[in-house]
Parts: structure tokens; C-alpha cells; sequence
């Protein structure tokens, strides 16, 4: 073990935790180090970070970055292994493995008057492309949403980024009680000018926001997570279909046009290893409960 | 060990055999299947080379490995400089050893080979390069004076592992570009445990990093930084061997169902990521029952053979010609077949069912026949009308084939790709339509071997060199 110790150490960065900030119950922020990602990376893009040896890699959107400081923000929801180990590092802990920045930048344009939508932990994924809209001088009409409102995360943050923001919670416990796609349908009605929606979350989310704005032709970018293993358009595990032809998520994307997207084949092709990460995680939490 | 010393008539000595894995254990362990000659083996296989005065194996080989001289080494029991006289020319000899296509190469041209049998020259390489690494009696060449030029490589396999070996004992400041985590290319994502253990690998990588080379993983060019970012950085050269690593796919209905893989990504979940470990290991693999292979080359061998050890009751392979015109290695073929594998020849898939859950339950094949020699000289097949019929399943490996990775040529400005996007060089030396920048292996040809990708390496570093010191 010792060479192949010594195989993996000699890098240049050590990928340090330089901040970790629990968001809600099972949502965690981190900061790493990882100085060329954070000066070359743009809104949209993301890593592949793997935390040891033994590690999946995992694709995770690049939510913030410092190029001064050299880090990058992700943020991430604990919903197997790999996550739950993760929300158990400090700072000070490294990543054994980050790669990046991957995947298409989004198109930023001075589209109008834009609505950025974050259904759960996809509020940190479209909180930089939400940022670099207003930058780009859009008028940046914002809606967040969460199951309850102990799992909203980054309001205040995506308030200061946006000319307004709308709040809606499933249970009604915070801000509008409905779901996020319902607060869309709401301004649409009212006759409210929207030139293009972003729209990042759960795929049922992201499908019920296309469906509300084909009708009316709106453009509605979705950012996919499907699964992926090298990021760099060599496996295919990403493949979705979009107008009927096959992409690559990780090369292709992750940003497609929501209305072409095939979102039944992306939410079956997710539940590929259900039952696998269900065993791991379940052995892991045995691990810990044992110790 | 019972052929000892037969004096005068060397060539009467039969060739040696590697001794083997039995298939009936090696299906559920991913250990290496040969098992390597034993020293008293090596030496009575050495001793069959006749040391032709114009060894015709030498010009068989891509990257002109002395080939008489460290099989007379071995002959005379002196195992370690056998293994230092291939390092001379090759710096993965313990690879090359396993996975060279020999019998088309060194092995081909040997005489001894026109009336009987060639010597094992893979066997012997494998050996020498084996004997080396386990008595630990490793040496690195004495570091050379720094030339002050830096080089940058994209790509950690064959043949940016070969340039660099190259270019660091000419003095150069030479750093790999590797996308992955981890440090080999084809050889640690490809090619299976059973085939080429992955500690070989990371013993020449080491010994490569020994020597001076400097490896940055997790660095995709294009994507981290492009080739002119480099150059402006101070990089003198830039080569490019990032392989031909995306997967192609067929394009028929279904295509997209859960439970089908690109052979690509089932072996890189497998050897790279470990999944045959899971869960000790993170990454997860689909371990299925019935399992369709579509290929005929090393890779679908690799692939179905991969299922098998994963747990398949029945493992098979799809081709749409015969087992004449496969471009796997015989022995590839022939080591499936001794596992348990099925052959389904001339069959092609149409098109794949799936369940409601979207997860792949059969695939619908049609019967072919091999009608005229296509541009490759090989029959092409031709379906055959009506003969459709289903195939039960719940895995598919699609292995026919990759293609060019655009991220390069794509963020490389005046790089010249041709039409199926590979990188149009100008002659042998690698040039391509940029100057400083030069490129080998799959990137240039399409899917080819390892050893022709080093070979591609090695004559790169000679025009490099060239390049840099003569312009």
C-alpha cells in the first residue's frame, strides 16, 4: 500500500477543505482549494471530485469561485455514501481527487428579463448562471424553492443577485405554499414578459417547468445531473436524449433546451444503481453505528 | 524442466508454454490468467532463438527492441540486464510483454516461425521485465543534464508514457497531462485486471516519475488548461496522445435503456474505479445475469470476459461477420471460449426491448451473410430479410468501436482534424498543422495497440528533439 500511497501524494495541490458550512439538515456548502479551476472556471461549469482511494467520482457544479484565493464553492445534499462521508470532513481535510472545470459554460446574453428557478439543492446550481445573468445586465426575476423551509438554502444570496425573489415552500411553511413550477404558472397568467427560464432541480421539477412554458414559447434552459464516471465525454454513462438524439450530459451539456429534453429516459437511467448505493449507504451507516 | 540442455539441434526444443489459470477457477477471481514462465523455462525458451545475423524480429517491432540480445541475456541466466536492454528501447516492457500482438509483430518475422514455431518473444519480454520489478533490482538511468526546454503532454498513455520516458533522458523538463486520476490511460482503464494487473502499470509510471517525469492527473487539456495557455507558460513543445476515447454507439432504438453500457464505460467502472470490488470500492456495476456482448475485438473479449468474472450465467458475444474476420487476438478468442463464453457470429443487433422500468429485457438481432470484400478486404455482411429474432438479456456491452475525443481539436485553434476527427500529422515525425505541437497514437490513427501508439511516441521524441535543437 505504501507505493501506491506515495503514487497518489505527489501532486501539486493538496485539495484542502478551507470551509464547511452545514446549509440545512443534509444540504453542506464547502470551500476547497483548488487555485486553476477557480480562476478558469465559468458560470455553469462543474468538477468531478473523488475523496480517497476507494472514492466514486461524482460530479459536482461549481457554485462560486475566488480566483484571488484560489478556491471554489460546491454545495452538495447528503443521499448516499460518498455525500454522507463527505458532510463528515472538516476544514483542513483534503479531496484526494479534484478535476475540472468540466462541461459547457452557460450561454450568458443579455436575454431581458430572465427567471431563475432552484428547486432544492438546485438553488446552489443555479445560483452562479443567476449571477452572471444579472452581471450580464438582465433584469433577474428569481423563484426558490425547498420541501419545508428548514432546507432552503442560500435565500439571502440568491436575494442579493436578483431584482426580485419568490419564495415558495411544498408544505407552506415558508413563502408561496406550492411548488415553484406554480409560481411560474402564476406570472405567466398575469401576462408578465419572461424572454427565458433556468430552470434547476429535481427532474419532476425541471419537467413540469418545460411544460408550463411550451405552451407559451418560452425558452426554459435545465441543467441535467445524470450519472457520470470520467466527465470528459469518454464513458457515456451521461447519455440523454434531446430532439430525439443522444447527448453526452458531461460534453454535450449539462445545459439543454428543457423542451426537447426526454426527462422519463434521464429519471430511469438515474435509478440505474439504486439498489447499489442503497447497500452502500446502508453498510456505511452500519460502520459508523458500530463504532 | 524436463527439456534440458538438447544440444545440437536447438530448434527440435518445442516453444514453451506459459502456464495458465484454470478457466474453471479464473472465471470468478479477476487474477491474471498466464502465469508467466518460470526462470528454468525462460532459459530453455531463450536458448531456442538461433540469433539470426539479421534478426527479422527487430524490424517486426515498433519500437526496435533489441531482440536477439536480451534473449541471449536470458539464455545466460542474466535476467536483469535482459530487462535493462529492452528499457533501452521500451519503457513499458512488462505491458508490452502481455499485451502486444506479438504473433503480427516480432514473432511473425521470426524464422523459426517458418517451419515450425516462433520463439516466445512476448513470453520472454514479460518474463525479463517481471524478474526486474519483483526482485525489486529496479535502477533508474543517472539523471542527464537539464537542455532548459520544456514539454508538455497530453495524455498518460502508451504513447505519452513512451515520449516522456524519451524526452526526460534527453534532458528534458517533461510534464503529463492526465484527464483521468490516475496515471496509464488505456492500460489502467481498458485493459482488465486479468489481463494486465494495474500494479505493473503504476510500477512503470513510477518508474517513470523516477526518471524525472512530472504527471499532473485530474488535468483535462482543453478543459483545465488549452494547448496555447501551455505554450504561453513557457512549454516549447506539445504532445498530443489523448487516445481515441470516445464510445461509439450503433444509433438503433433502445440504445439508451438502463443496463446498456458503452464498453467503455463498463470498463472503466470495472478496472479503473474497481467496481468488481463494490462496495469495499465506491463505484457501483451492474452485475448481470444475461449478458450481450457486440464486438468481435480485444475489447468485447475484455468486456465479456469481464461479465463473466462479475457473476454472468451466460455470457455472449455478438458479431456480425465470422470468427474468420474478428479482429480480437486468438488467444483472446480462444481464452473466452475456454471460460464459457457463447459466440453468436454472424448476428446484428437491430434493436434493444426494455421494460417499463426502461431497463433492457432482449435484443432484437438479425441473421447476416457475408456478401463482397469491403475497402478492409473483409466480406462485408449483409442481413438477411425476415430473420429477425429476440435475444433475452439484462446487460448490453456495445464494443464496436471509438472514436476521436473532440475536447482538444475543439479549443486547439489551426489544429487540422480530418473528417471523423482525428489529428491530421504530416508525416511519421507527429507534426501536425501547428508548429511545436505534434501528436501519435489513436488521436492520429484510429483505434490501434498500445504498441504502435509507443511507437508513434517514440519517433515524436526524435522530432522533437530535432525540432528544438536544430531549427
Amino acid at each position: 500500500m505504501d507505493s501506491l500511497f506515495l503514487y497518489n501524494c505527489r501532486r501539486e495541490t493538496l485539495n484542502r477543505i478551507i470551509e464547511k458550512k452545514d446549509l440545512s439538515e443534509n444540504v453542506v456548502q464547502m470551500v476547497l482549494e483548488a487555485p486553476v479551476i477557480a480562476q478558469k472556471r465559468k458560470a455553469g461549469q462543474f468538477i468531478i471530485l473523488k475523496i480517497d482511494e476507494k472514492g466514486e467520482r461524482i460530479p459536482l457544479t461549481i457554485v462560486d469561485s475566488d480566483a484571488q484565493a484560489g478556491t471554489i464553492t460546491i454545495i452538495f445534499q447528503v443521499v448516499g455514501k460518498t455525500t454522507a462521508v463527505m458532510a463528515k470532513m472538516k476544514a483542513g481535510d483534503t479531496i484526494q481527487d479534484i478535476q475540472g472545470p468540466l462541461g459547457n459554460p452557460t450561454e450568458i446574453e443579455n436575454y431581458g428579463r430572465v427567471v431563475c428557478i432552484g428547486g432544492g439543492v438546485g438553488v446552489g446550481v443555479v445560483y452562479p448562471l443567476t449571477a452572471a445573468l444579472k452581471k450580464a445586465g438582465n433584469e433577474v426575476i428569481s423563484i426558490i424553492g425547498s420541501r419545508t423551509k428548514d432546507l432552503l438554502i442560500l435565500e439571502k444570496e440568491m436575494g442579493a443577485i436578483s431584482d426580485r425573489l419568490i419564495v415558495a415552500t411544498d408544505d407552506g411553511s415558508y413563502g408561496f405554499h406550492g411548488f415553484v413550477s406554480q409560481v411560474l404558472q402564476e406570472m405567466i397568467d398575469k401576462g408578465e414578459k419572461i424572454d427565458r427560464v433556468f430552470a434547476i432541480g429535481p427532474v419532476p421539477m425541471m419537467k413540469v417547468i418545460s411544460d408550463v412554458t411550451r405552451p407559451h414559447g418560452i425558452k426554459t434552459i435545465v441543467s441535467l445531473n445524470s450519472i457520470m464516471v470520467d466527465a470528459t465525454g469518454m464513458c457515456g454513462a451521461c447519455r440523454v436524449a434531446v430532439a430525439g438524439k443522444t447527448k453526452f450530459a458531461c460534453v454535450d451539456g449539462p445545459e439543454f433546451d428543457g423542451h426537447e429534453v426526454d426527462f422519463k429516459l434521464l429519471a430511469d437511467r438515474l435509478k440505474m444503481y439504486c439498489d447499489q448505493e442503497r447497500q452502500a449507504y446502508e453498510q456505511h451507516k452500519c460502520g459508523c453505528d458500530g463504532n | 524442466m524436463e527439456t534440458k540442455e538438447p544440444k545440437e539441434k536447438k530448434e527440435k526444443v518445442p516453444r514453451q508454454k506459459m502456464p495458465e489459470q484454470d478457466p474453471q477457477k479464473r472465471v470468478s477471481n479477476f487474477e491474471e490468467v498466464p502465469l508467466g514462465y518460470s526462470e528454468e523455462t525462460a532459459i530453455t525458451e531463450a536458448k531456442r532463438c538461433i540469433q539470426c545475423k539479421k534478426p527479422g524480429c527487430i524490424s517486426g517491432c515498433p519500437v526496435d527492441v533489441k531482440i536477439p540480445e536480451f534473449i541471449q541475456q536470458i539464455a545466460e541466466g542474466n535476467f536483469i540486464e535482459a530487462a535493462r536492454t529492452l528499457k533501452e528501447t521500451n519503457s513499458l516492457p512488462a505491458v508490452c510483454g502481455r499485451v502486444c500482438p506479438q504473433e503480427d509483430q516480432c514473432e511473425k518475422q521470426c524464422v523459426l516461425g517458418k517451419k515450425g514455431e516462433s520463439v516466445a518473444i512476448g513470453r520472454l519480454e514479460r518474463f525479463a521485465a517481471d524478474y526486474e520489478r519483483s526482485t525489486g533490482n529496479v535502477t533508474v538511468p543517472p539523471k542527464v543534464k537539464a537542455n532548459g526546454k520544456k514539454i508538455a503532454i497530453a495524455g498518460a498513455g502508451p504513447a505519452g508514457l513512451t515520449i516522456a520516458g524519451d524526452l526526460v533522458k534527453l534532458g528534458y523538463d517533461v510534464t503529463i497531462f492526465e484527464a483521468l486520476h490516475k496515471a496509464g490511460g488505456v492500460l489502467v482503464y481498458g485493459i482488465p485486471e486479468f489481463r494486465l494487473p494495474k500494479a505493473i502499470v503504476e510500477a512503470e509510471v513510477e518508474y517513470l516519475r523516477k526518471m524525472g517525469v512530472k504527471i499532473e492527473t485530474n488535468f483535462v487539456i482543453g478543459r483545465t488548461k488549452t494547448i496555447d495557455e501551455l505554450f504561453a507558460e513557457g512549454y516549447n513543445a506539445v504532445f498530443i496522445g489523448v487516445g481515441a476515447g470516445a464510445p461509439v454507439f450503433m444509433n438503433i432504438p433502445g440504445e439508451n435503456l438502463s443496463g446498456i453500457y458503452s464498453a467503455n464505460e463498463y470498463l472503466t467502472r470495472s478496472n479503473l474505479m474497481k467496481a468488481y470490488l463494490f462496495p469495499e470500492y465506491d463505484t457501483p456495476i451492474v452485475r448481470g445475469k444475461r449478458v450481450a456482448v457486440v464486438g468481435g475485438g480485444n475489447v468485447a473479449m475484455d468486456s465479456v470476459r469481464t461479465a463473466l468474472r462479475l457473476g454472468a450465467e451466460k455470457a455472449m458475444i455478438i458479431y456480425r461477420r465470422t470468427e474468420v474476420e474478428m479482429p480480437a487476438r486468438k488467444e483472446e478468442v480462444h481464452h473466452a471460449r475456454e471460460e464459457g463464453v457463447d459466440f453468436l457470429m454472424l448476428t446484428n443487433p437491430v434493436e434493444y426491448i426494455g421494460n417499463d422500468a426502461g431497463w433492457v429485457t432482449g435484443v432484437k438481432c438479425i441473421k447476416m451473410e457475408l456478401g463482397e470484400p469491403d475497402a478492409s478486404g473483409r466480406r462485408s455482411p449483409v442481413p438477411i430479410k425476415g430473420s429477425e429474432f429476440v435475444i433475452d438479456v439484462d446487460t448490453v456491452v456495445v464494443a464496436v468501436g471509438t472514436m476521436a475525443n473532440p475536447i482538444v481539436p475543439a479549443t486547439t485553434p489551426g489544429l487540422e482534424t480530418n473528417k471523423r476527427g482525428y489529428i491530421i500529422t504530416k508525416d511519421e515525425s507527429g507534426l501536425t498543422s501547428r508548429a511545436g505541437i505534434y501528436a501519435g497514437g489513436d488521436i492520429v490513427t484510429g483505434s490501434a495497440t498500445v504498441i504502435l501508439a509507443m511507437g508513434a511516441g517514440r519517433k515524436a521524441a526524435n522530432a522533437i528533439h530535432e525540432y528544438l535543437f536544430k531549427k
